[in-house]
């Protein structure tokens, strides 16, 4: 029996010490933002945060989590009203979707660490995500749209 | 049928009638078939009470909540919002107010063009353009009848408008209010489609409607449909390509935690257990004695030789033949012939392929991210021993298709799961089982040769293309040449008077599927790296020859100019060097140049200009963001696409071995789509074929080295934790492979 805090609550999961992170937010959990897309951290959609930080969930055992605070995709803001999820809203990025949680996730942490980022900050955050239906080129300006409106709000 | 000629009048035919809507027979493409509504929305309404079903694509329940049915899967290219666009700008609705929800199989769902409910061929806009605005018309000419005969006043004095219908005497009922009324209303026979110039939807750019739920985590893709009482599969496939379970000894597998069932099946092992992690854990434990079958000592070098030898051994059957380009070759005054190859490749949907079902005594509910809804209700049929009509197929956002689902290979086992244990299963391939087991995009073996008469020009032209068939696995039987295969040459624009298109069909003894682009990417590759080496031999610049080619395409010679003046033909910046690109498809023009520069002896690509012609657009945005993808897309393969095969067995297992373009390797990409009033013609997968030739010819531009076997970098990917800031796009410590295999 593991307790983990996610998305700011408390949460109990009866599983291998081995399960990955991922597997517990998706399948004892429920929260399938989160997605399943290599398994050995090659293509970031499994991003979540842990203390604020962007981790690959998909390598992460349940029980290396500890007391540090997870924050998935759903647990991200209220109302789809992160600025990056704003900004993604607003360049339309998305097309098949499915990589889009780990990006946002991937990008909500660069704003934290850097608020104004460069495009060589973004390219160093970023590639770590992969998209195939090729949306770096939206996710790039978005990212760059997000500080705007992250700062705006400041 | 509807055709382009009755947009020109402005009135579109009575597509689908009253009585064809709730008859029983529909002609569709001369077959007649039975029709099949989906049910009334089991889903109650904010109110309770049951919404009016108007046609096959529309709801409208008494509370307004209006629900349009889209019967093509969202894969990314948007479809979701481009058709409720469709149905929006004559039903006089925002598309806002719209409810959008996936269609169940239903024959009114047919893709005529792709005979079947089928998205793929980047059709969807294309078979929808006429059909549902004449939908979206008819609905709102049956809301307005109903509203008038309320009224007791004529239809002509009523008119609709965001949703409500108003007459002179400034009576007003919303579209909800006589939706039921309307649903019993004659469809109307004839109904005035609007011209181009009152658009006000259509051609604006009209935010996606499914954007809002990718970025949340709340779209629901086939990996994550939840149901009561789920369980969870893995499935364990034959490491050889073809091979089949010979034994199992599961004896280890069944005691470890949390499992409740190992199954085997024809094509593979079965595991199911109370969570996925549990369920590939007991799979690791299974003793599997694999049958490798035929396929035991298959690799590449012997795939390439069996494409080798058919091509010195076979002409071909002929796919196209203007006048006499045997003939014409063996007087030319100059003669050129080179052989092409490209790869197998994986699709690699960053969506893994999974499958939920649940059998139960009614039958089967089917969950599950698919291009082909009658062919996974007919999977899920055999596998659940139930008729087709009790499967009910519920298709989900998919996390890419790229065409890999259009195959139903992921979707036996979950049934076959659910049906031995009277519960649901969700069955996940993992990254490797996918990108091990994937239906590839066949490898291709082409000659090409052409003619120069005494004056210079090029009067001779003659393909012969050698690969596997997809369409006979998956669609036979098939008779002459399978359009699929012949795409991009058979249409080519260039004037030459001997031209000559042959195909011979050779097997490779897996199962190859159809790709983002299909054999475009093949050809449209091996004829514009060909013209490039013929402007070389004429020396003559690139894009003069095409030019010359393309004396009588107007809407060609516009992409060409376009894109060759966006991107400075003829003065690259110092160090950089140009390609161009040029194809017809999906009844689209497009256009590319990519500008390169060798880096570490390797290609740096640094920006792809593109311009496209693909007739009237529903959605420029999405018309931009789909150039963009295919540009990725087609990098990727240019770059660095490439299956291989050792002893049978896929040597690419994730995203280190298999590698995929990233963020920190992306060129800037220009995309200029020109205005046109033709029909629209595709945009899905047009911009994928032009990367590879565009790229090679720009290499050519830097080196002399002529590609003529992708991809243009060998070489393994390094882990992601190798990218670093700023690297490019090259592969650096791998080397540019060029072949000299002309003749």
């Amino acid at each position: 029996m593991f307790e983990i805090q996610v998305n700011g609550r408390p949460m109990r999961v009866e599983a291998a010490p081995d399960t990955p992170l991922l597997w517990v937010l998706r399948d004892h959990l429920g929260l399938t933002g989160t997605k399943y897309g290599c398994g050995r951290a090659l293509c970031g959609a499994c991003t979540v945060h842990l203390d604020g930080a962007a981790v690959r969930s998909c390598v992460l055992p349940i029980a290396d989590v500890g007391r540090r605070a997870v924050t998935t995709i759903e647990g991200l803001a209220p109302d789809r009203s992160d600025p990056v999820q704003r900004a993604w809203i607003e360049l339309d990025v998305p097309q098949c979707g499915y990589c889009q949680s780990g990006q946002i996730m991937a990008a909500a942490a660069l704003l934290r660490s850097h608020p104004a980022p460069t495009d060589a900050d973004i390219d160093a955050a970023m590639s770590g995500n992969l998209c195939r239906c090729g949306t770096y080129g939206r996710i790039r300006h978005a990212v760059h749209r997000a500080a705007a409106l992250a700062r705006a709000e400041r | 049928m509807a055709t382009e000629n009755d947009r020109a009048t402005g009135a579109a035919p009575a597509q689908w009638t009253r009585r064809e809507f709730v008859g029983s027979a529909l002609s569709v493409g001369g077959l007649v078939i039975a029709m099949n509504l989906p049910l009334p929305a089991r889903a109650a309404t904010r109110s309770g009470r049951a919404p009016a079903q108007l046609n096959a694509w529309l709801r409208i329940a008494p509370d307004d909540t209006i629900t349009i049915l889209v019967d093509r899967s969202e894969m990314g290219q948007g479809v979701y919002t481009a058709l409720p666009t469709l149905i929006a700008e004559e039903l006089e609705i925002e598309l806002d107010r719209v409810a959008i929800v996936a269609a169940p199989v239903g024959d009114a769902y047919f893709n005529a063009a792709n005979v079947g409910q089928v998205t793929g061929t980047s059709n969807s806009v294309q078979d929808a353009w006429v059909k549902l605005r004449t939908a979206g018309a008819q609905a709102r000419t049956m809301l307005v009848a109903a509203a008038a005969a309320r009224w007791g006043v004529a239809p002509s004095e009523c008119r609709a408008r965001h949703g409500v219908i108003t007459n002179a005497a400034g009576d007003r009922l919303t579209y909800g209010a006589v939706a039921a009324d309307a649903a019993r209303q004659p469809v109307p026979a004839r109904v005035a489609l609007k011209p181009a110039s009152r658009f006000e939807l259509i051609g604006r750019g009209l935010p996606r409607t499914d954007t809002p739920a990718k970025v949340d985590g709340s779209a629901q893709f086939g990996i994550d449909v939840r149901l009561p009482g789920m369980l969870y599969g893995a499935f364990a496939q034959s490491p050889v390509l073809g091979g089949w379970p010979d034994s199992v000894d599961s004896a280890a597998a069944e005691k470890m935690p949390g499992v409740r069932l190992v199954l085997a099946l024809d094509s593979g092992v079965l595991v199911v257990a109370d969570h996925f992690w549990q369920a590939l854990a007991a799979r690791r434990a299974l003793r599997v004695r694999w049958n490798p079958g035929p396929n035991a000592t298959l690799d590449d070098a012997a795939i390439r030789e069996s494409l080798r030898r058919t091509e010195a051994g076979d002409p071909g059957l002929v796919a196209r033949a203007d006048g006499d380009a045997e003939t014409a070759l063996k007087r030319a005054a100059r003669t050129h012939s080179a052989i092409y190859e490209v790869p197998l490749l994986a699709h690699a949907t960053m969506e893994p392929m999974n499958c939920t079902a649940d059998v139960h005594a009614d039958g089967c509910d089917l969950y599950v991210g698919t291009q082909v809804q009658q062919l996974s209700q007919a999977a899920a049929a055999v596998a659940a021993g139930v008729p087709p009509d009790r499967v009910r197929v519920h298709t989900t956002y998919l996390g890419g298709g790229f065409g890999r689902r259009l195959d139903v290979d992921f979707i036996p086992a979950a049934v076959a799961g659910s049906h031995a244990l009277g519960r649901p299963v969700k069955v996940i391939w993992t990254r490797e089982d996918d990108m091990t087991h994937d239906t590839y995009r066949p490898p291709a073996l082409e000659r090409i040769s052409a003619g120069f008469d005494a004056a210079g020009k090029v009067d001779s032209f003659k393909l012969h293309i050698v690969s596997p068939l997809i369409t006979a696995r998956m669609f036979p039987p098939v008779t002459g040449v399978d359009p699929e295969v012949v795409e991009a040459a058979v249409n080519c624009a260039y004037g030459i008077p001997n031209f000559l298109v042959t195909y011979t069909r050779q097997e490779i003894g897996i199962d190859v599927g159809y790709m983002r682009s299909v054999s475009h990417a093949a050809n449209c590759f091996v004829i514009e790296s060909f013209v490039d080496e013929l402007a070389a031999l004429a020396g003559k610049d690139p894009y003069d020859l095409r030019m010359e080619l393309l004396a009588t395409k107007p809407r060609h010679r516009r992409v060409l100019e376009t894109a060759a003046r966006l991107a400075g033909w003829g003065k690259p910046a110092p160090g950089r060097h140009l390609g161009l690109a040029l194809m017809e498809g999906y009844a689209t023009r497009i256009a590319q140049v990519a500008e390169i520069s060798v880096d570490g002896g390797a290609p740096r690509v640094h920006r792809i200009v593109c311009a496209v012609d693909c007739g009237q657009m529903v959605n420029p945005r999405i018309v931009e963001s789909q150039i963009e993808s295919g540009i990725v897309f087609g990098l990727t393969e240019a770059l660095w696409g490439e299956i291989t095969i050792a002893n049978g067995v896929v040597q690419q297992t994730n995203f280190d071995g298999y590698r995929v373009l990233r963020a920190n390797q992306m060129p800037q990409i220009v995309v200029e789509l020109l205005p046109s009033d033709e029909p629209p013609g595709g945009i899905g997968e047009v911009a994928v074929p032009l990367v590879a030739p565009a790229v090679c010819n720009a290499w050519f531009a830097a080196t002399g080295e002529r590609v003529r076997s992708l991809p243009l970098v060998s070489g393994r990917a390094p882990g992601a934790a190798a990218v670093k800031r700023g690297s490019g796009n090259s592969d650096r410590g791998s080397t540019p492979r060029t072949t000299a295999s002309g003749t």
